[in-house]
């Protein structure tokens, strides 16, 4: 059974941690993801959920609350953005490796400078290699699924690692579309009670987290989570599909959109898979054969997967939301054309664009799809798209 | 339990032997003397510095108590995540019974890169003390100066040359900023004083809300002391009033310990090494100028406290 509503997607998040009930949230104000976090406070303040918030002075502490709280054994949520996400970094790194189930979501925004507001990726990709899984929500609807999915993979026993749910400050933060929420203990049931497996507050089985760890086990330590984030795959898998059966809404890596007979394919993350679907609509329409792939799971990569599902395209390309600063392309890229190595010879072209915020369109789009098919590829160094000369 | 001695004698010790830590380490003495004030669940935060790398190298740990480390200036927030998981927990009913947090750092973790965490706990009223053991500079990365330095102290990182005489600045007063936060409970104690010490700590372990204890740490490495004077040289920072030893109490200051004789600054000054160059005769303005800071800390502080000696009840 299904309830509508009409949702931003910072409310679909609060909505979500509303029903998950968390016992802490540690939070911090930051546009764009402010509204998430004060919705959510109401929510407290109305006294219709247990959870106790921890109001920091920065995000540096919200994060370090999070671990504190989250080793002592409680189920911790947090949300942030761009800057706020980047004063957390040391202690995103310290929530990985101590292997603690922290699910954040990031409302993306531009990283300072020059200080901008509005969305880009470079927040989360700054922190792609942090030990965190990481989940692009699409639309409001994704933010609130995504968010619920995202607590049963961080707890799950070969998994222990946090996990950031992402969606696009502004675009979708403040944008209200149609969400299908369940009831409150179908939300209960399916993330279930929390059990630690090694929490603080058990005195009487003391553990030291955090201890110093040298060249004798660090390496060690180190390949644990590097397994853990494989391990993650079959579980994020099995929890998509689980979720499928309770809101009749599966999901899996990603999402493939008119890809099965496509010529040219094109690789989003977040809103713009959306804005590309409008574009391959109206192409298809005219009889082209073009198709897209929204990629819903950054890490774990898909590699295998994303490859077998390309593999049949003439050419692929990649649309980045953040810089790479490696004067070739964008994170996304690096990752398609690493995966596709000595397993298909298809051509990625490389695309970066909306970067602060910049609009991109369903035309923009056809004009990639186009080149695509004129065999104007950019494959040594990304095209930036909607750059004003 | 009385606070005697004997009775601590027979007290379990939290931290176990066989921890890394320097031989006459003034930071261990602290925290073991902070340690015997607990009765009853306790979990332990720490900011990076020289007792978490001693206690924790893995896969050994010298905690028979739950510890967490997180980072160098986070100690008071992680400590405030874990008392809030506490308290949602409790709140739930699947905890039961009462606990206590205790979060450790150094001056460097606490006075410089911590202080930011610190004030935003203090703040949000988290029912949690938190000690800073004072040694007065940054002595695991190797004796850099920090804002707990003293005056005219040598470090790695304000070293005392031919034209600048060590650290050019007087530490804050990191008791009088906390106490500005209207918390229930702020002291300066040193271990030399135990029962002044460990009775300071069961007051504040009793107190519903933040508490702070500031203690002063001997470390012979970077006062270039002897390992056996490490009690001897905290007593004398008390003697001189360097180190006075004070409770504010519900914003009530109150005098724990008044020399009987108060010793000039010079007598701390020329046992330690830190201060070697400041016993040149061209350096005695500086001495002057130290111990008339002294003189104006030690008179500000009877006027807050009054002549009146109280002794810490337990």
């Amino acid at each position: 059974m299904t309830n509508m509503r009409a949702l931003t997607g910072n409310e679909a998040g609060a909505y979500a941690i509303k029903q998950i009930d968390p016992d802490v949230v540690p939070a911090y104000p930051i546009t764009p993801q402010t509204e998430l976090m004060q919705t959510f406070a109401q929510y407290v303040a109305d006294g219709v959920v247990q959870t106790e918030m921890i109001l920091v002075e920065s995000e540096h502490s919200a994060m370090s609350a999070a671990v504190g709280a989250s080793a002592a054994g409680a189920r911790v949520m947090s949300a942030t953005s761009a800057n706020g996400l980047a004063l957390m970094w040391e202690i995103v790194y310290i929530a990985s490796s101590s292997r603690l189930p922290i699910v954040l979501a990031v409302v993306n925004r531009a990283l300072s400078g020059p200080i901008n507001i509005h969305c880009d990726h470079a927040d989360s990709m700054g922190c792609r290699d942090a030990g965190w899984i990481q989940i692009y929500g699409e639309n409001p609807q994704e933010v609130y699924d995504n968010m619920i999915q995202a607590v049963r993979i961080a707890e799950n026993k070969n998994v222990l690692l946090p996990v950031m749910t992402t969606h696009d400050g502004f675009i979708i933060s403040h944008t209200v579309e149609r969400v299908d929420v369940l009831e409150d203990d179908q939300v209960k049931k399916f993330v279930g009670q929390y059990s630690p497996r090694y929490p603080l507050l058990d005195t009487a089985h003391p553990v030291t987290y955090g201890p110093l760890d040298l060249q004798d086990y660090y390496f060690e330590h180190k390949k644990q989570q590097a397994e853990a984030m494989k391990d993650a795959k079959k579980v994020i898998l099995e929890v998509g599909a689980e979720y499928g059966k309770l809101s009749g809404r599966s999901y899996g890596f990603f999402d493939e959109y008119q890809t099965e007979d496509a010529e040219y394919i094109v690789i989003a993350l977040g809103s713009t898979a959306g804005t590309a679907k409008a574009a391959v609509d109206e192409m298809r329409e005219r009889g082209q054969k073009v198709g897209v792939i929204k990629l819903r799971v950054f890490r774990p990569f898909p590699a295998p997967e994303l490859v077998k599902a390309i593999s049949g395209a003439k050419a692929v390309a990649v649309l980045d939301r953040s810089e790479g600063f490696n004067a070739v392309a964008g994170p996304v890229f690096s990752e398609v054309r690493s995966a596709l190595y000595r397993k298909s010879d298809i051509p990625v072209s490389a695309y970066v664009y909306g970067l602060g915020g910049r609009d991109i369109t369903p035309e923009m789009i056809s004009g990639v799809f186009a080149d695509l098919k004129s065999g104007r590829l950019h494959e040594e160094e990304a095209f930036h798209l909607g750059l004003r000369e | 339990m009385a606070l005697n001695l004997k009775e601590l004698s027979k007290k379990p010790e939290l931290l176990s032997p066989g921890h890394r830590a320097c031989a006459g380490c003034g930071s261990v003495i602290a925290i073991r003397q902070a340690l015997m004030a607990v009765e009853g669940p306790v979990v332990v935060g720490f900011a990076t510095g020289c007792m978490e790398v001693s206690t924790t190298i893995y896969p050994y740990t010298s905690w028979r108590i739950p510890y967490i480390h997180d980072a160098f200036e986070n100690a008071a927030a992680t400590i405030s995540g874990v008392e809030t998981a506490f308290r949602s927990l409790k709140k739930q009913g699947k905890i039961k019974g009462d606990m206590k947090f205790i979060a450790f750092g150094g001056d460097g973790g606490t006075y410089d890169i911590g202080l930011q965490s610190l004030s935003g706990a203090l703040e949000r009223g988290h029912d949690f003390l938190y000690i800073c053991y004072n040694n007065g500079a940054y002595m695991n990365t190797g004796i850099q100066r920090s804002s707990a330095t003293p005056f005219c102290a040598a470090t790695t990182t304000s070293p005392a040359g031919e034209v600048v005489p060590g650290k050019a600045q007087f530490p804050k007063d990191l008791t009088a900023i906390v106490a500005a936060h209207h918390v229930p409970y702020a002291a300066q104690a040193s271990p030399h004083n135990w029962r002044d010490y460990i009775g300071k700590v069961k007051k504040a372990l009793a107190i519903e809300g933040p508490t702070f204890i500031n203690v002063i740490a001997s470390c012979f490495r970077g006062w270039r002391t002897e390992p056996t004077t490490s009690i001897d040289i905290v007593k004398m920072a008390v003697e001189t009033c360097f180190w006075p030893l004070y409770e504010v109490e519900n914003g009530e200051y109150k005098l724990n310990y008044k020399p009987k004789e108060k010793l000039p600054i010079e007598e701390w000054i020329k046992v330690q090494g830190r201060f070697k160059h400041l016993l040149d005769e061209k350096y005695k303005p500086l001495r002057e100028e130290f111990q008339a800071n002294v003189d104006q800390e030690w008179a500000a502080l009877l006027e807050k406290t009054g002549d009146q000696v109280q002794k810490v009840a337990v």
